[in-house]
């Protein structure tokens, strides 16, 4: 006998699902189908003329030799960043999750850095680094660094590195302790009885456990990298020196809000749409298969 | 969701920023003007200062002057709010911004209709022609109201002049003067820099340029057409480029970056000599902590001509379009309570804003204020040095927030070694007219 509470008329699960669908319209494809409609107008700072020129926004965009250069930059951009903050929050987070004095406190430092803004963030690193003022600059030229960001492309590329890998840490900090505080301690010590080392230990137990959150952390730390990390970018370096640190949505942020150029702009956050997901996809698809859940 | 936040954030986001704005209904019969800013700190308090005292003298307008940010972020509140038709009355833009307002014909009123139709007193000769040569059209019709005007000048520190064993009254006058100080100040009294300079793109190549009355593009620096080109790739611009790449090497020059970050090099006593705006006196004034003067930016004394009168820099008021005949008549009220000589002069004095009546000049200079601050007189010497020619009266040029950078870019190639001086104009020149084609196309229409 079925069981199972039937409600009658089709309307209601609609109902239902109306709230939901009705945040993802407005906040998702609203606003993207706006992007890929600006993407094919090209107007004035003020909207007074408005011409429809098909793709001409993204075949300039693709005989920009500009263009694949940012590309490049964002890849190397993204890559450290993602790399560095994942695997240091990984480390902090397992040190941090030994039984030590004072844990509590050295948790709530190494959470702090998440509360800072993007920008702010950006500019404590400026600071620091700024080649006339900075404390760590005035110390790396007393090794004998000519340490310069304002005209060495490298040197630019590491500040705005660290200060994006910075203010990320924290976030990757938090969820790997908590994904570590889930793991039943039995499992850990009977393999520890078993006689494997702790380096061992972590490689084959606790890593593996950890993947579903390592999983999670990739893909929004990937999102983070390209998509949050223009503030950080405009505050440290604007992109310089002579676009050396110039990033995809930097581009993004600086084409349609300095420079007014909004069928530009969209055309630009169109492709760089389009490549994140597409890079979330082949995660799902590839990196998924080897999180054990 | 997280991707969808973001996309929304950026693009619908300078929508939300214009309708932030709730017209706060008026009590009584008062008509109500926005102006929107971006003056922050001393320059702040006069602005709320100025429109306190413009509301306390009359019952009939009251002018309400908001921050909005930086330069940039004032002008893109601006243009977003005018998009989501609710645009302020006022807008304060950044002299390169003028391009782009000057281009929306629909969306701003000139500042002489204005007042004409007011039927207020307004005479554009009153006003001191190298400012509002940079407002105005090829016509002459003045477009904005001249607001906080400042010029480039050379900054040095006496105290380190005297310990290099070079005569602190007597600044080096000439760009090959600047050079050989520099060398001698790095030899011996600071070590790390002979001479920097802020706003590279604007000492360097604008300044430069008008200073030396040479193009920076054609049809008078793009005042007379949209259709300009860029000539900064002349044998002057990259000679002096070259120069500079040459003493970067040992750090007798040292690049100090696009905007103004790179001033404080001067306040710390690191670099001796500074090229920025006469706008950094208050900054001087309080931080330098040696004795410290300013005197006119260095020529090239081979240069036929030169110097001839610097240009601009700060900003403007715009008014926007589609406001009522009443809003219009309060809006020219307030310019014309501006343009009052006892209240520029005051401005001038109290701010460091440079005077932009005649009249308001000339009463300064005859109370003897000057004799007692020279400082702010060196750009209104530069200002007025000789007649405005068709090179110096100004630039006008679309997109010139960009272009700049590009500017900036190719200049921190080839002070990086990575390009020739010659070779990195000529692309600043190519990659600056692409710009100002993609400009002239949404612009004409």
């Amino acid at each position: 006998m079925d069981r199972r509470v039937m409600f009658g008329g089709k309307v209601l699960p609609y109902m239902l699902l109306l709230p939901q669908f009705t945040i993802v319209v407005v906040f998702f494809y609203l606003p993207a189908g706006q992007a890929v409609w600006q993407s094919f107008l090209l107007q004035d700072a003020f909207g007074i003329s408005t011409e429809f020129v098909w793709f001409e926004n993204y075949q300039e965009l693709f005989t920009n030799p500009e263009y694949y250069r940012t590309m490049g930059t964002t890849a190397v951009f993204s890559a450290l960043v993602a790399f560095l903050s994942l695997s240091c929050g990984l480390l902090l987070a397992v040190m941090a999750d030994k039984q030590i004095k004072g844990a509590t406190i050295y948790k709530t430092m190494l959470i702090w850095p998440y509360a800072v803004a993007p920008a702010v963030a950006g500019v404590l690193w400026l600071f620091m680094f700024q080649p006339s003022l900075g404390m760590l600059a005035k110390l790396l030229r007393e090794w004998g660094i000519d340490w310069n960001p304002l005209l060495n492309g490298t040197h630019a590329m590491i500040l705005v590195v660290l200060a994006a890998t910075w203010k990320q840490i924290s976030y990757n900090f938090l969820f790997f302790l908590a994904g570590l505080a889930a793991i039943p301690k039995s499992v850990i010590e009977a393999a520890a009885i078993d006689g494997a080392r702790p380096v061992r230990r972590f490689w084959t137990i606790i890593f593996p456990l950890l993947s579903p959150t390592a999983f999670f952390l990739l893909v929004v730390n990937i999102v983070y990298v390209f998509f949050d990390t223009f503030g950080i970018i405009d505050s440290v370096t604007g992109g310089g020196p002579a676009g050396n640190t110039v990033t995809m949505v930097f581009k993004v942020y600086y084409d349609g809000k300095l420079g007014s150029d909004l069928g530009g702009s969209a055309a630009q956050s169109v492709v760089l749409m389009l490549i994140v997901i597409a890079l979330t996809a082949i995660q799902f698809r590839f990196v998924e298969r080897k999180v054990q859940y | 969701m997280n991707l969808g936040r973001k996309l929304k954030l950026q693009l619908a986001g300078a929508l939300l920023a214009g309708s932030a704005l709730t017209a706060a209904a008026p009590a009584f019969a008062q008509t109500e003007i926005q102006w929107w800013h971006a003056m922050t700190g001393a320059n702040n308090d006069v602005v709320n200062k100025l429109a306190a005292d413009f509301n306390a003298s009359q019952k009939d307008y009251k002018v309400v002057a908001t921050f909005k940010g930086s330069y940039p972020d004032t002008m893109s509140a601006g243009i977003a709010a005018f998009r989501a038709g609710n645009a302020p009355h006022i807008l304060q833009v950044f002299e390169v911004g003028t391009a782009t307002m000057m281009a929306a014909k629909g969306a701003i009123k000139p500042v002489a209709e204005v007042m004409k139709e007011a039927g207020e007193k307004f005479d554009p000769a009153a006003y001191l022609p190298a400012v509002t040569g940079y407002y105005s059209t090829a016509k002459g019709e003045m477009l904005s109201f001249p607001f906080n005007s400042s010029s480039t000048v050379m900054w040095y520190n006496k105290d380190a002049f005297r310990k290099a064993g070079l005569n602190p009254d007597a600044p080096p006058k000439t760009w090959p003067e600047v050079f050989a100080a520099a060398k001698k100040l790095k030899a011996s009294a600071t070590p790390n820099c002979g001479f920097s300079n802020a706003w590279v793109t604007w000492v360097n190549i604008e300044q430069f340029s008008v200073w030396h009355n040479i193009p920076i593009g054609t049809k008078a620096n793009g005042i007379d057409g949209f259709d300009t080109e860029l000539k900064i790739n002349s044998p002057l611009h990259v000679k002096h480029l070259a120069n500079l790449v040459e003493l970067a090497k040992d750090k007798t020059y040292v690049y100090g970056g696009r905007t103004n970050t790179g001033e404080g090099a001067f306040t710390s006593g690191e670099c001796p000599i500074l090229l920025t705006s006469s706008g950094f006196y208050g900054n001087v004034k309080s931080n330098a902590k040696f004795e410290w003067a300013n005197a006119p930016m260095p020529y090239y004394p081979d240069a036929a001509g030169a110097p001839q009168n610097s240009t601009l820099g700060g900003a403007s008021l715009w008014i926007m379009g589609g406001k009522s005949a009443a809003e219009y008549k309060g809006i020219a009220k307030f310019f014309a309570f501006l343009s009052d000589t006892d209240r520029q002069a005051k401005l001038h004095t109290d701010s460091g804003y440079l005077p932009i009546t005649k009249a308001a000049y000339a009463k300064v200079k005859d109370s003897g204020f000057y004799k007692t601050n020279p400082y702010l007189e060196t750009p209104l010497i530069e200002l007025t040095n000789k007649t405005p020619t068709e090179n110096s009266k100004g630039l006008r040029f679309g997109n010139l927030v960009q272009i700049r950078d590009v500017w900036a870019e190719e200049i921190e190639d080839a002070l990086a070694g990575k390009k020739t001086p010659q070779a990195a104009l000529d692309a600043a020149v190519s990659r600056g007219n692409t710009m100002l084609r993609q400009f002239e196309r949404t612009a004409s229409r």
